[in-house]
């Protein structure tokens, strides 16, 4: 029985620039107790679509242009605004990408929990509390009675998107919208907020609506699945079809783009290591400074890290958020302090060196940043940020600088035309490769680099993979890859290290690690890989256990 | 600068960013509008002894305040001075006051915020907490100290003005700095290998421009309004001397009679303030690449 059928939806942003079609004329439906996942890239227009239902998109510029959308029988488009407040939260429960910033940081927990339920349920304060303590239960949250009066950030990032949940379920909605829950999250915390949403969903027999840019995490979760394409729906279907048999070059295009299986060949190793860590400790000192406030008990980042990386090797850091693996990268660069402990590189010891004699080395030892966005001074053009290292070093003359800026260009597959143009006017996957074009300009023999492809979409971190492995061969680089997506670290890494709470827990061969996991902590992670990910060139094989 | 092609490294900047900067304010006509009106007072300044009708301490007093007329264009004060003369010897030394005085605060307040916000910790603490003294210090004692000991002299008005306008300049900037520093676009500088003077110069104070700019227009006319306040109280130019602020002040005292004594330097001072404005405005998105276009 169909719950909501959305027909012919146009939403259009009007903006200096011209006209946006954002959701281009969809159409879709959700029966009673379904779960459809919309899956697309960034900009596809998924979340517009869904957002315009309860008219959450801004307007001007947005406009909804055409279209009904009937849930229940009634259109949610045409409806007058206090009626559809009425529905909003509801009947149709809302879960937003990023639970730091959707939670209000002076409210308890409590009291934004019953504020569906005085609003839309009348009931009173010392039901509502009673019920929100319930909801809290049921979403996992231990210890409920006392922590319905703590405030948000008093949660870890899991926790709160547990809570986002709670919230939107307390009032017994019969849709819940959720916008790329999990985006935001650590791999372990995923898995487990994806199976609370599919428990919660049979419990209640709900429908759900699932936004994501991930295909794996759908595989496990949908129903049926949409694919968005700029704007438009390219296709539809129950999720095995859509996986075994899809029909459309882009899903054919997405589903190729899932980094799997392992790189083919170990490349040889010569008997001097490029860099030795030994017993590497970084700590951050647990106050901000100021003569006044007392030094606290300092917070051990990365300690006591040994690990040697062979040239020509990639090696796979992976571990949570707050494992200490950036700062680590950080820490053999010597960005950040290092409290005890050596960097040897190329048998030099970069711990505690001058700056006067570490300047030349920063030439061999490159880094290449998570935010495309924030890594490239939005004031200088790709000129001037690719010439600077090759001036500063003296690897280019005022004369040769152009050509070789050109020729760099080629190599990170940037067009020659754009060299004027700032980082702004570049997409996600373009301003990356302005990045690994400055971090290869040095012909650096090391490169740390620190999620390069976490921020992009699937289909444009392939190629920002390929690039990097390309790279790599040409130029005979080094790296030091760190990412929090085993998927990715497989497909690329020779070896891996795997980092919990600072401390190395393991560190293996790439296909050793997978098949035969050492450390309870890596079995953990391993298992909490999305279930289309674990499985090598998922592809080009029918999925058989995925029904 | 321990580095030889440091020199090179700043030529190709001014290719890029302020080049660009300059063909995007050439395609805005209010703000070259701005700059042609500033460039023309500029000019008149600089050519006054020569263009002026009158010379500045030439009195008429059997005139007295005379409306304009075709022999005092914008009319004459009570002794009979032809009021364009003294607003043209005026602009003399408020323009000069405006960007001197500017100048010097623009550039002890953006290198002082820069280097605070960049070093951050102690260096930061014991920096800023001198602007906090500076800013409690009364600004009248200050400047009264600084005549009392160096004496009436025009140069010394500059350096007390921007000493004193350079504070919020470095407050500003420290801000905008302190954000800029954990982006990662300075630790990828940081990491290439860049020494710490280059980074501030080329990464640093040129992200920090927005800001910048509009509050130096800001501090123009507040410069030269305090000029006209100093002056007042006798402490900066002393007729026959003039500038636009003791003009507008005498003027004030006279509204009622004499309107024209008021209307014309706070005329001269306004199309300034205006014209500035707009070329601030015009700079700040000019040198902004990510602005719009159009």
């Amino acid at each position: 029985m169909t719950l909501l059928s959305v027909e012919n939806l146009a939403v259009h942003f009007h903006t200096r620039a011209g006209q946006m079609r954002a959701v281009d004329g969809i159409s879709f439906s959700v029966d009673h107790g379904e779960i459809l996942a919309i899956v697309g890239e960034s900009g596809s227009g998924k979340s517009v679509a869904c957002y315009s239902l309860l008219n959450l998109i801004p307007q001007p510029p947005g406009k909804i242009e055409s279209g009904t959308a009937l849930f229940e029988g009634r259109d949610l488009l045409s409806m007058q605004p206090d009626t559809l407040r009425r529905i909003r939260g509801n009947e149709i429960g809302i879960i937003f990408q990023d639970p730091m910033t959707s939670l209000n940081p002076y409210l308890t927990v409590g009291e934004q929990l019953i504020e569906p339920l005085l609003y839309h349920r009348n009931l009173n304060r010392q039901q509502a509390l009673k019920r929100a303590v319930t909801m809290l239960d049921e979403v996992g949250i231990a210890d409920p009675e006392t922590r319905i009066h703590s405030y948000p950030h008093e949660f870890s990032g899991g926790m709160r998107q547990r809570v986002m949940i709670a919230m939107a379920m307390i009032a017994e909605p019969k849709l819940l919208i959720c916008d790329e829950p999990t985006t935001a999250l650590d791999v372990t915390i995923q898995a487990q907020i994806l199976s609370l949403i599919k428990a919660l969903q049979k419990r209640r027999n709900i429908a759900v609506i699932f936004i994501s840019h991930d295909l794996a995490v759908v595989a496990g979760l949908a129903d049926r699945v949409a694919v968005m394409k700029e704007g438009r729906i390219v296709e539809t279907g129950p999720v095995n079809d859509i996986f075994q048999n899809p029909h459309s070059d882009y899903t054919r295009t997405l589903l190729a783009s899932i980094p799997s299986g392992s790189k083919p060949n170990l490349p040889q190793f010569c008997e001097q290591p490029l860099l030795v860590l030994d017993r590497l400790t970084t700590c951050f000192p647990n106050n901000s400074g100021g003569w006044l406030s007392r030094q606290k008990a300092d917070k051990k980042a990365v300690n006591e890290v040994s690990l040697t990386i062979q040239r020509g090797e990639i090696l796979g850091l992976v571990g949570e958020s707050g494992s200490g693996k950036s700062t680590l990268g950080r820490s053999i660069l010597q960005l950040v302090p290092v409290t005890r402990g050596s960097v040897i590189f190329d048998g030099i010891d970069l711990v505690g060196l001058r700056q006067k004699r570490m300047t030349p080395l920063r030439r061999r030892m490159q880094m290449i940043f998570q935010d495309p966005y924030a890594s490239l001074n939005p004031r200088m053009t790709v000129f001037d940020c690719l010439a600077e290292p090759l001036l500063y070093h003296g690897l280019a003359t005022r004369r040769t600088v152009t050509a070789q800026v050109l020729a760099l260009m080629d190599d990170v597959g940037l067009a020659r035309a754009a060299i004027r143009k700032y980082p702004h006017e570049f997409s996600g996957g373009q301003r990356q490769r302005i990045a690994i074009g400055r971090a290869i300009a040095t012909k650096p023999e090391l490169i740390i680099a620190d999620e390069p492809v976490s921020a992009l979409d699937v289909t444009i971190q392939a190629q920002i993979l390929a690039l990097i492995l390309a790279l790599v061969e040409k130029h005979n680089l080094t790296m030091l890859f760190i990412s929090h997506d085993l998927s990715v670290v497989r497909y690329i890494a020779d070896r891996i290290a795997v980092m919990h709470r600072g401390e190395l827990v393991e560190m293996a061969g790439t296909e050793t690690l997978f098949a035969n996991p050492g450390h309870d902590y890596s079995r953990k992670l391993l298992s909490a890989i999305p279930a289309l990910s674990t499985n090598p060139a998922r592809s080009t094989r029918p999925p058989t256990e995925l029904a | 600068m321990e580095n030889p092609h440091s020199a090179t490294l700043t030529q190709e900047q001014g290719s890029s960013l302020w080049r660009d900067g300059w063909i995007r304010l050439c395609k805005n006509h209010l703000a070259l509008f701005g700059l042609a009106v500033i460039a023309f007072f500029c000019v008149i300044a600089l050519l006054t002894p020569w263009i002026a009708p009158y010379g500045y301490e030439q009195q008429d007093l059997q005139l007295g305040a005379s409306p304009p007329s075709a022999a005092h264009w914008l009319g004459t004060d009570i002794f009979g001075r032809d009021m364009l003369t003294r607003i043209m010897y005026g602009s003399r030394v408020s323009l000069l006051v405006g960007f001197v005085a500017t100048g010097v605060a623009l550039v002890i307040g953006v290198l002082w915020g820069t280097v605070a916000g960049y070093a951050g910790g102690r260096v930061d603490a014991v920096m800023m907490r001198l602007v906090d003294i500076l800013y409690a210090l009364p600004f009248m004692i200050f400047i009264v100290l600084l005549m009392v000991v160096f004496g009436r002299n025009i140069l010394l008005l500059f350096l007390a003005i921007g000493a004193v306008e350079w504070l919020t300049m470095a407050r500003i900037v420290r801000g905008q700095v302190q954000n800029l520093r954990h982006q990662e676009f300075i630790e990828a500088a940081f990491s290439m290998g860049l020494s710490r003077w280059i980074i501030i110069r080329r990464h640093l104070i040129p992200n920090t421009l927005g800001p910048v700019i509009v509050y130096t227009t800001l501090t123009i006319p507040n410069v030269m309004l305090l000029e006209a306040f100093l002056s007042f109280l006798g402490l900066g130019i002393q007729p026959p001397q003039s500038s636009w602020g003791l003009l507008i002040s005498h003027g004030v005292e006279s509204m009622e009679e004499y309107p024209w004594l008021l209307v014309f330097p706070g005329l001269a001072l306004s199309i300034t303030l205006f014209a500035l404005n707009f070329l601030g405005d015009g700079l700040r998105d000019a040198l902004d690449p990510r602005a719009s276009k159009d």
